[in-house]
This record gives structure tokens, sequence and C-alpha cells, in this order.
């Protein structure tokens, strides 16, 4: 989608996508956007994302997507470092604005869940899979989030409206276009 | 019974000095937002969506019981109030645990509707993640306590219209909840008819019909308007 | 006493000439001795006091010369248990059954020293007791005592002598004002109850007192249950009711006793039930016990628990004045309220409004506890300082602490620091304070007292005791307490401060009833007051009081794993 090495240093705002714990439903509705991809891309730079190979988040980014809710060490390690390294961060979806579906066990107690997937076996933490929080949380209760995208997923007209709009410099109205659940 | 003036929004009407406010703004097209409110069934104040601004009262007034009297100024849609609104609705949100993807009644529920009505984009108070309990023992029924908001419909509508009195509150505070009978199964409850007003009544999907998966619990909204019938005829 | 007699009374004179054959009993002792069986006393095991005593003067063959009676409260309840001598004006503390002989001894001789009480202190003598004149000499239990005090002059009299109207006046005249905490004119809602037209009214006398560190209804019930019925019975008149009932709550089982006897035996003097004192006028009284929830304290809550329902409250209006217990109109005031009614009609209004500020008339009764020498109940005029109520009356901060706050009106009410201390105690000097008047609890705090721990403290109350009716009380009260926990953890932020804050906006205005409305305001009144503890907090991480964690320590937990 974009140049990796990109040895001629383009001026264009830097674009980000992350995947903490969500289904990847958001990055889905995002591949829906189709052709107008291209448009988008044609605007700014997709420097990070699950969607490119690319391992380390960059230095600087303008607006990075976040989908899915913090639930491990893991998530909240990274988390924070995009934070620090993100100018507009955008919860999007669902997960990343309420938990969602990963915080359907949230009641319940990490154990209780543990023991119940793993038949018994608790996996070994933090050694084999990243140390579970007690709670799987929305990303705002981490990190300062600039714009809510609620919806599950928010549609690719929704989403392709968004980072228009932000990489137009304007804080977008979504309130007739997306909402909890839908 | 007499009639009155009054300002509703800056916009001048009329009503009975027996009716509230709530219903005198609503045939004006004014709506206020509730979510305990049932036309058909009893009046509980509980919800605090209503509440309105008067002119000369420093205390805000619940729309649904406070009659209208001559010459009242009242505003229902004033910063401050929406403020307010925003943060019951929220409070509603943190309280139980409502999934909406997952929930038998995304989009049809009251609640979902009003955090979009208030323009909720996300929940700023910590969620409170209590342990709640489905009782699906019931043959036609699901009670699901996660997504109760204690608005008490269902308890209304149980009582006044079929006059069961299947459910009703338990606890106080924070440890409320809707229980059947002497909290006992719905199932094996003695007093329940299994009519359903109970689940049309709910503004969730905190009741609701057994088999039906995400999305798909619509309620019958004119079961409401046969309830408002009933009540004529009675009266 | 002796021949407790039932005789029918039915005109002022019969009542008259009863006094006056009660008072000529009492006279043929020489001496007495009153020994506090109030809560706090008979907790000491004053019971036993009275029992040695009325043996020792037995077996010394004083019957006939020294009365020993059990007595009421004298309101130095830290020194309890209390006896007294009123002819030799000796007040005993810290009595003992080993003390009697050398009590009995002191009729005549010496007083015990070791035992003494300096009834000439401040904490007596600044006081004013208009409520609790009778300053537990009297037997709480006798009909016959309270005659011969000049009991149910003011319920004849106004039968006999004013018309309904009349008495509503002469209660508006007083200036009296609701004594339950918010203030309410009386005589106004008493007029408001006279004038609803209606077969069947109601007066409620709300004993449901639940403030934590408040004692004063409980007291008074116990002390003078007479006195409460016969200013209900005065009420009952005034408006026009003809039945009435005590909402009591169970955990005061000492003043429930006492009520229903009061009631049996005023019933047997004919001074309440049909006809009191062969008027047309009829008044029954009966206890409904509260089941111990605060909430009940709400009037409407208190009508729906006296209904049988559960005490939850209803939006206002109508008022219970307009439409109460069981649709009718229903008066209802507290225990404080009802007592002072005897002395305004024995006393006149005029009398009665010459105590207190311009705007606070009259004396209150106050449960002074927390860190003060002299717990206990006080009754002083409105308009006496905190300052004079704490350091002169109250004795000051003991084992050599400072003063930090004082908290008065409950869970409802503020916290009032040092700086404050020389507003006077009137409802509107409490409330420009960010306080509360309420029922008179007054808990003081000295440098060791974390006013956030306070604030949570309150708030846990709060939480515990909302019915949950309302959204905004049920989870709004619950959020606030798990944000004040999470700040004496040490983990909170200054954006949850702030959130903290506009919950309490929230809360205060979009709740339904009293409880929820008056639930921020102890938040309130210490981050007003006391802010820099708070910041301590959050931003230090540290408890300036040693309480969250000791002087100096990190507040924090240590971070465990999973």
């Amino acid at each position: 989608m974009i140049s990796e090495n990109s040895d001629t240093a383009s001026n264009l705002p830097k674009l980000a996508t992350v995947w903490l714990d969500g289904c990847s439903g958001c990055h889905m509705s995002l591949l829906d956007m189709d052709h107008r991809l291209l448009t988008l891309l044609e605007q700014a730079d997709l420097v990070y994302s699950p969607l490119v190979d690319q391992k380390h988040f960059p230095d600087y980014v303008d607006i990075t997507l976040v989908e899915g809710a913090i639930s491990s060490e893991a998530d909240l390690e990274k988390i924070l470092h995009v934070r620090a390294h993100t100018k507009i961060l955008v919860s999007l979806g669902d997960c990343a604005v309420t938990a969602n579906v990963p915080s359907l066990r949230n009641p319940l107690g990490v154990n209780a869940i543990l023991e119940r997937v793993s038949a018994g076996g608790l996996p070994k933490q933090p050694d084999t899979v990243p140390l579970l929080c007690a709670h799987a949380r929305p990303v705002h209760t981490a990190v300062k989030v600039d714009l809510f995208v609620p919806g599950c997923p928010p549609s690719a007209d929704t989403i392709f409206l968004v980072i228009s709009e932000l990489l137009a410099g304007r804080q977008p109205d979504l309130h007739a276009i997306t909402r909890f659940g839908l | 019974m007499r009639v009155v003036t009054l300002k509703i929004n800056g916009q001048e009407m009329s009503g009975r000095d027996d009716e509230d406010i709530l219903h005198v703004a609503r045939e004006h097209g004014i709506d206020i937002p509730t979510l305990c409110q049932l036309d058909g069934v009893s009046e509980w104040g509980g919800c605090r969506l209503c509440l309105v601004e008067i002119e000369g009262s420093p205390k805000l007034s619940a729309a649904c019981v406070t009659k209208v009297s001559e010459g009242m100024v009242v505003n229902t849609n004033t910063e401050r109030l929406a403020g307010y609104r925003k943060s019951i609705v929220e409070m509603l949100f943190t309280e139980g645990n409502h999934v909406c993807s997952v929930c038998v009644s995304n989009n049809n529920c009251e609640l979902q509707d009003m955090s979009h009505e208030l323009k909720i984009d996300h929940i700023s108070l910590p969620y409170r993640y209590p342990l709640k309990e489905v009782d699906a023992s019931h043959d036609l029924f699901i009670f699901d306590a996660n997504r109760c908001i204690l608005c008490t419909r269902c308890i209304r509508v149980c009582d006044e219209v079929e006059g069961a009195h299947t459910w009703d509150i338990a606890g106080r505070g924070i440890k409320s909840q809707l229980i059947s009978d002497l909290h006992q199964p719905w199932g094996d409850s003695p007093s329940c008819t299994s009519c359903g007003k109970c689940v049309e009544a709910c503004p969730t999907g905190a009741l609701f019909e057994k088999g039906k998966a995400a999305g798909e619990m619509v309620k019958d909204a004119r079961f409401l308007v046969y309830l408002e019938e009933m009540k004529e005829e009675k009266s | 006493m002796i021949n407790q007699t039932d005789q029918q009374i039915s005109s002022s004179d019969e009542l008259a000439a009863l006094a006056a054959e009660y008072q000529a009993k009492q006279a043929q002792y020489e001496n007495s001795i009153f020994v506090c069986m109030g809560t706090a006393c008979q907790s000491v095991q004053s019971g036993g006091v009275l029992q040695s005593l009325q043996a020792e003067v037995k077996s010394r063959a004083l019957e006939d010369k020294c009365r020993v009676s059990p007595g009421g409260c004298q309101g130095n309840c830290a020194s309890a248990p209390l006896v007294s001598l009123p002819q030799r004006d000796l007040l005993y503390q810290l009595a003992q059954p080993s003390d009697v002989s050398a009590i009995v001894d002191s009729l005549q001789g010496e007083p015990v020293a070791r035992l003494l009480c300096d009834n000439k202190s401040d904490f007596f003598v600044r006081q004013n007791r208009v409520v609790t004149n009778h300053r537990g000499l009297l037997n709480p239990e006798s009909i016959d005592d309270y005659i011969a005090a000049g009991g149910f002059v003011a319920l004849l009299k106004a039968l006999f002598e004013y018309s309904p109207e009349a008495v509503v006046e002469q209660v508006q005249k007083s200036g009296l004002r609701g004594r339950g905490g918010a203030g309410y004119p009386t005589g106004l809602k008493w007029s408001t109850v006279a004038k609803a037209r209606a077969d069947q009214k109601y007066v409620v006398c709300n004993a449901d007192e639940g403030d934590p560190g408040a004692f004063m209804n409980r007291s008074v019930l116990e002390d003078y249950p007479f006195r409460v019925l016969e200013g209900m019975a005065i009420a009952a008149y005034a408006v026009g009711a003809t039945k009435g009932y005590v909402y009591v709550r169970a955990e005061y089982p000492l003043a429930v006793e006492r009520v229903k006897k009061a009631i049996r035996s005023a019933e047997k003097h004919g001074l309440l039930g049909n006809k009191i004192a062969s008027s047309s006028f009829d008044f029954h009284v009966e206890i409904r016990l509260g089941a111990g929830a605060f909430v009940c304290g709400e009037e409407t809550a208190l009508i729906s628990s006296i209904e049988g329902g559960k005490g939850l409250p209803c939006p206002r209006p109508p008022y219970p004045a307009e439409s109460g217990l069981w649709g009718k109109p229903t008066l209802i005031n507290n225990v404080e309220t009802f007592a002072n009614i005897v002395p305004i009609v024995t006393n006149g209004a005029d009398w009665y409004a010459a105590i207190g500020t311009p705007k606070s008339k009259g004396t209150k009764t106050f449960a002074l506890s927390g860190r003060i020498k002299n717990t206990g109940l006080v009754e002083v005029p409105l308009g006496t300082t905190l300052r004079e109520m704490i350091f002169d009356i109250g004795g000051g901060v003991p084992d050599g602490h400072k003063f930090k706050a004082v908290q008065t009106g409950g869970p409802a009410g503020g916290c009032i620091p040092e700086e404050h201390l020389d507003a006077t105690i009137d409802y509107e000097s409490l409330l420009a304070l960010g306080s509360f008047m309420g029922s008179g609890g007054m808990i003081v705090m000295d440098d060791s007292s974390c006013m956030v721990d306070v604030a949570k403290f309150f708030m846990q109350f709060c939480a515990a005791e909302s019915c949950g009716k309302c959204i905004p009380c049920r989870v709004g009260t619950a959020h606030m307490h798990d944000m004040l926990e999470r700040i004496t953890l040490g983990e909170g932020t200054m954006d949850e401060l702030g959130q903290l804050e506009s919950l309490c906006d929230v809360v205060q205005f979009t709740s339904l009833c009293g409880l929820g409305q008056g639930a921020p305001n102890p938040v309130l009144s210490t981050l007003r007051f006391f802010k820099n503890e708070y910041l301590a907090h959050i931003v230090g991480h540290t408890c300036p009081a040693g309480v969250c964690a000791p002087v100096g320590q990190d507040i924090r937990r240590p971070k465990c794993a999973l």
C-alpha cells in the first residue's frame, strides 16, 4: 500500500492503525472503503498498520486509528507508546470506545475466564501469552483519546469521513451516521 | 379542571391543569426525554431524564409528575439539562453490563436510542462491571439483569394492568435488583400469567423472548397504545 | 410515685387539682435522688445503681424521707451513670453500685468529692433548656410526675381557651421552624394542613433519627414522651386531625417502650383517645416502627413505610400537607418540633420568639460527639456561635490535639473549619457555610482526622442508604464513593477530581429526594475548606493526618501481581 523504505521522504500526513483486543472487524470495514482507499492514500501515508509490513511504530504519526480494547499488559504498553507518538488518536469502533465484547469477561474475573477457555490448564503468564489485565478497558481509560467513533463496526463510509475530515483539519460530526452497537 | 396557558421553550401553549408538563409538551410537539415513563401506567419519577427548569423555582422538576399551571414558564432543553441527562445515561451504562453489539435489542433499545439522542459517543465514568444473573427459567421469556436499568416499567405494567405483581425490586441503592415474586426463579413464579406485558414494556434487552438472537427482539409499540386505550376506557 | 391513679380528667380545674395533689405528695419528701435511666446511662449499668440506691434507702428506713426515682438525661453522657440530688444541688458522675452508701450519706453530710460533677460548669450554665427543661429531674415513665410538673396544661388550655386557628396563629407567631433539619416554618405547615379540606387528617411525629452521631430525638422521646404526645395532640387539634402516628426507629427500644407506656397512661387519664378531657376532640396515637432505613426520615418515604409499603420517596408536590398518609392531608413534624409546642402554648409565642435570632427563633438540641471533651446532649439558643458550643460548652478538643472541623447536618451536612467558628448556629449561616442545620448532630474532628476519609465515610453512608429509586443517587453515590476511595488509596488523578466535582453537581440537582440532593455536601464542603488535603493525596500521595497511611509514608498500595 505504501512504499516502506521511502527514500524520498514524503510530506504527506502520516496515518497509522493499531489493532488491540478486537475481532479485526473494524479493519475489515476500513478495507471496505475499496477504491476510496486509494483516494485517501493520495492524501496521507499509511506508515503503520496490521495491514502493512512495518514492525515498529514510527516516532511521529499524525492520525492513529485504534481498534480494540485494552485487555493485556501488552495492549497497555502498546497504546501508551502509540499515544506518545501520535498527534490525533482515534478510538475506532465499540471495542476501543466501550470495550464491547472483550468486556463481557469483566464481571467474571480473569482466573475464571482462563480456566474456562483453557479447560483447566491455566496458560503460563506472561511467558506464553501476555498477562491479562483484570478488566478489558476502553482505550480512553488509559490514554487521552481525541475522537470517538462508535459502531460495531463503524461503516466504511464512517471511517472514510473520519479520515478525510481529520486530514482536512476538521472535527467530523458523526452523530448522524454511527452509534453504539451498529 | 380548567385550561391554563403556559410557555415551554418560548412557545405559548395551553393545557388542562390536571395534565403534567411532559404530556402538554408532547402534545405540542416538544419531546422531553424519558426512560421510566410509560403511558398507561402510573408515573415513577425515577429516571430524572425529564427534569426541566421552571422559571422562579431554584429546583429542577420532573416533567412527568409536575402539573402545569397558569403562567408557568418552562425550559426543557438548556445546556445544563443536556449535561445532566448525559451524565445520568452514562451512569446507566456503567451500572450494568450493556454490550449493544451482542444484545437481543440492538437497534431496538430505548437506552441505546437515548445515548444517541444525547450525543454520547463514549462513557467517561468508570464502568462498574457488576456480576449479574440471567434468569432463563421461564418457558417463554428471559430476564437478563445485566441490561436492566431498574425503570420499573415491568413492575408497574404487571401490577397495574395485569394485576399479577410478579415483579418488584429487592435491595436498595446500587444493590437494587429486579426480582420475581419472593426472589424465586421466574419459571417457578406462581403469580406470573406469562402474558408478556413486562417484556413489551421493557425499554432495553433485559426482558426478551426466548429464541431471539442479537438485534432480533423488537418490542411491539402497538401494545403501548393499547394500554393507553384501556386506561381511557376505564376512566 | 405511689398509687398511680387512673383518674379521668375532664377540665383544667381537675387537672390543676390533680397536679396539686401530686406536688403535695412529692413535697412530703425532704430529699430525692434521680438516677438517669437514659440509653447512655443504662448502657453503663445505671439500673444497678438505681436498685442499690433503693435498697440502701430502704435499709436505712429513709423511704418516707427520700424519694429514689429513675430520672432523665443530664446531658453529659460521657460521664454516665449520672445521679442527681436536686435538693442538695449535687450531681454525681461515673456512679457505681458500690458508691451508693456514700451517696446516701451525702444527703445530710459532705458531698462525695470523687464523684462530684461540676454542675456550675459552662457545659450546664451556658445552656438554655426549653425542650429539655426538666433537666432529668422527672421520672420519664410517670404521668404523675409530668402532671405535677405542669403537664397537659397546655393541651387543655388549647382545647378550652383557643380555637384551632388561634393555636396555629400562636405557632406561626413563635417563629418555630422545623427541627428535623430543613427549617420550614412550622406554623405555615400547620396552617396548610388546617386549611386542607378532608374527611380525615393525620399527624405524624418523625422520630426516624438516622444521622451518624445524632441522638437528640432519642433522648427527647426517652425523657419527655408525654410532652411530645401533648405537642402532637395540640397539633392535631389545631389542624383538625384525629389520628396520629409516632414513627420511631426500632433501634430505639427504650424510646419505643416509653412512648408506648405514655400513650397508655395518657389514655387512662382521658388525655388521649376519644373525647379528650371530656371535650369533643378525639385523638388516637399509634406507634409505627421503622426498620432502620435512613431514607424513611424523608417524609414521603416515611409515609410509604407507615402505609406498609417500601420506604421509597415520591416526587413532591403534592406535599404531605395536601396529600399524605393514604392520600389525606398529613402534618409531619420532627420530635423536637412537637416538644417545642408545649412551652410555646404555655409561655406564649412572644416569649418563644424572644429567644434566638431574628430568623431562627428558639433553642435547638444538639448531640455533641467526636473529638470533644463533653460528649452529650445540649440545648442552646439558636444564634450561639460554634466556638461557644465547641470550646465553652463542649470543653474543646481533648488530649492536646488541635481542632480541625465540626461536621453538622448529618450525611447531608458539611465540615466547618476553624476560621468559621465564630459563625452562629442558625439555619441561614450554616447553609452559607455549605453545611446544614440538620437534626442536630455535631461531630467534632481534630488533626487526627483525614478530611478525604471523612468525606468517604459519609458517602459510604449515603450510598448504603440510597433507596435506589432514582438513577443519580443510586449510581452517582456509588461512583463518588469509589472515587473518594481511590483518592485515599493514592490512585486518584486530578482529572478524576474534576469528575468527582461534576458528579457532585449532577447528584445534587437531579436526585429525587433530600438524601441524594444532600449526599454531595460532605464532599463539596471538604473540597471547599480542605482542598489541600485532597491534593496531598492525589499529587503528593501522602495523608497529612496519617489516616490513609502513617504520616510521611506513601499511601499507594504496593502493586501485586494478578
